[in-house]
């Protein structure tokens, strides 16, 4: 894949996104870093895919990156210019280039309103185009996601799951996007409809050139569709790469959980478990050092005190883990061996 | 003879000439210190069979079977009284959301304490004491504490591990997990998992774990119940209908998870969707979505016919064309 020329659409430099909250009258604020610190950059065309459990940031980030949220600290910038700097009609006109898929389809649809009338809205609010015209261009992505032209008088409630996220996949496509952000499309349907689902989702993709930012807790799906990963661990990016790398050979202890922890049908593709004690820490009050270092089977006296950086690995990914760094984590070791 | 029986259980809703069968002559045993896992999509009725078991049903639904006995005793000619005697004592069901199963008005100590009140007696500090033990054999930190903490204290990893620790309070012989591990995360997943398993093995309880995670149920079930709109399609060793299913059902189930389409652009997706209350078809239920239907699956509807130590609803298995291939 890297052969091919691809083109940054979307770039986040040192992104934070910090939250006062309020822990009683008397009481000083507290501060959680929901994201601290992450970069990456957004290929055309191409899927980004945020993997972490709950808590770790990644919808928030997703909220970033729609421009729902105003970063605290950094940069970001889309089609090289900096989104957070731009007047309000340049913003207006960038966010319909970025749209966002969520997690629940019986959520995300208004019940009282009509198919037709979801679909159109973003063309109402931001184009110039006619009722005809918004009619045909809802008809046209109603077919392209699979659905029939009869569906556009319905209301939400007659469809199931599955045909609702293909509707907010139509929504999300209506004002023709370059980046979609979707925060766990499938992880509210059924295995047989999560594949249709993906398919489409990948289908779009080809045809219209888009670049998803993938979020989902799923590793089996990740795998399937994603060109890059992200491991994301209490607001830190703890592992990031290309998604074969980090799939075949995962460095950071973390990301080796997650895919172990991951069930899997053929033997074969079991690894060896690596059971985590624990669950994630407060953000509100993180672990000294490493955030990770209180669950991690490997943390020693380094990892309790110091926060590590994010550096490259033979493997070719980042990591953030000092085992990588000293080599001393045994299961990179037997691959060598 | 085996732990729980169940022959030919129906769950019917609705009156009239045409009721809606939730459940539909539902065949399977539990043998004590056996995983069984079943496994189905939404709206297969896997949900609703346990309930069955456990009495939950209430008007207007309606329960029938042959058979649906726990050791040798038969649970519906029971009384309610007796039956509650079973249930929640010798049988314990746990729920799939556990912050919402979970009274948020009480304690978790008091909820244990309450199922142990009920089946077992005793004073309150006895009562108290194997609370706090209970909580430390389901792994969770400061049980002594802890006991005095209401649901809204907890994550969700702790409170299904409290609904664990209520559901073994009574030492059942049979545990129902219905869906445990839906609304957590991957590694909290796994230890749950773990944990289920430690505890039926050490007990020799018997195990039915309902998921909709084919991986899951491979990796933890002995044996394993297929289901499809209120029907089972297939059961038999899990390992053998994994690696070699025979009902086209579950096959295509495999085939959609991205694990079994490495390499490939696109998943082998079923097309369609699990027919609802008003549209299943004649015949065969899977015949609009099976790419083997013949006009013999459009007419008539197969039966589920044993083959050695596995089951499966269908005319044409696909073991034996490959036997015959």
């Amino acid at each position: 894949m890297s052969v091919q020329e691809s083109k940054t659409i979307m770039q986040g430099t040192h992104l934070k996104q910090h939250y006062e909250v309020s822990q009683g009258f008397f009481k000083p604020k507290g501060l959680v870093k929901a994201v601290d610190g992450v970069s990456f950059t957004v290929q055309a065309g191409k899927t980004l895919a945020i993997v972490g459990e709950s808590g770790c940031g990644k919808s928030t980030l997703a909220r970033q990156l729609t421009m729902i949220e105003t970063p605290t600290e950094g940069e970001l910038s889309f089609e090289g210019s900096n989104l957070l700097t731009l007047s309000a009609e340049e913003k207006r006109k960038a966010r319909q280039r970025i749209q966002i898929i969520f997690q629940n389809p019986y959520g995300s649809l208004n019940p009282r309103k009509k198919i037709g009338h979801i679909l159109e809205e973003p063309l109402k609010i931001n184009s110039d185009m006619s009722a005809a015209e918004r009619k045909e261009r809802a008809l046209y992505l109603l077919e392209k996601v699979g659905l029939k032209t009869e569906h556009y008088d319905r209301y939400p409630h007659m469809f199931s799951g599955g045909q609702r996220q293909r509707i907010a996949i139509a929504r999300g496509l209506m004002m023709n996007p370059k980046v979609v952000v979707a925060d766990e499309p499938v992880s509210a349907l059924d295995v047989s409809v999560q594949a249709q689902v993906l398919n489409l989702m990948m289908d779009l993709q080809q045809e219209l050139d888009l670049a998803y930012v993938f979020i989902s807790h799923d590793l089996s799906v990740v795998e399937h569709i994603a060109d890059e990963v992200m491991v994301m661990y209490l607001g830190l990016v703890v592992e990031q790469g290309p998604a074969e790398k980090i799939f075949a050979n995962p460095q950071h202890p973390y990301t080796r959980a997650l895919l172990s922890s991951t069930p899997r049908i053929d033997p074969e593709h079991r690894i060896e478990k690596i059971r985590l004690e624990g669950e994630l820490p407060s953000p509100l009050n993180p672990p000294s050092g490493c955030a990770f270092h209180g669950r991690c089977p490997y943390a020693n006296e380094r990892c309790k005190g110091e926060r590590p950086q994010l550096l490259e690995t033979p493997n070719g990914t980042l990591a953030r883990c000092y085992g990588v760094e000293e080599d001393r984590l045994d299961y990179l070791q037997a691959v060598l061996a | 003879m085996s732990l729980l029986s169940i022959k030919n259980l129906s769950v019917t809703f609705g009156t009239g000439e045409n009721p809606f069968r939730a459940v539909d002559r539902l065949s399977y045993d539990v043998n004590a210190g056996e995983v069984l896992g079943i496994v189905g999509e939404s709206g297969s009725g896997k949900s609703v069979s346990s309930l069955a078991l456990m009495g939950l049903i209430d008007f207007p639904g309606k329960v029938s079977a042959d058979e649906l006995a726990f050791e040798g005793k038969k649970l519906l000619a029971m009384k309610e009284k007796e039956r509650r005697k079973i249930t929640g004592d010798e049988i314990a069901m746990i729920f799939q959301d556990p912050m919402t199963a979970l009274n948020p008005c009480f304690t978790v100590g008091n909820q244990i304490m309450e199922a142990i009140a009920v089946h077992q007696g005793g004073s309150k500090k006895e009562r108290k004491a194997k609370a706090i033990e209970l909580l430390r054999q389901v792994g969770i930190p400061a049980p002594e504490t802890r006991i005095s903490a209401y649901p809204h204290q907890l994550s969700g990893g702790m409170s299904q591990r409290v609904m664990i620790a209520m559901a073994i309070a009574c030492d059942p012989k049979l545990l129902i997990a219905d869906e445990p591990t839906t609304a957590l995360d991957v590694t909290i997943q796994a230890q749950i998992i773990d944990l289920l398993l430690e505890l039926q093995r050490k007990k020799n309880m018997g195990l039915i774990l309902i998921t909709h995670d084919l991986a899951l149920v491979a990796e933890a079930a002995d044996r394993v119940v297929v289901m499809y709109a209120g029907q089972v399609v297939e059961s038999g060793p899990a390992e053998e209908v994994f690696h070699n299913p025979s009902h086209p059902y579950t096959e295509a189930l495999m085939k959609s998870l991205p694990e079994s389409s490495e390499g490939k652009d696109r998943l082998d997706a079923l097309p369609g969707v699990v027919p609802g209350a008003n549209d299943r078809p004649n015949g065969c239920l899977l015949n609009p979505r099976c790419p083997y239907a013949t006009d013999q699956c459009r007419a008539q509807e197969p039966e589920l016919t044993e083959q050695g130590n596995r089951s499966v609803r269908c005319f044409f298995p696909l073991t034996n064309r490959e036997d015959a291939a």
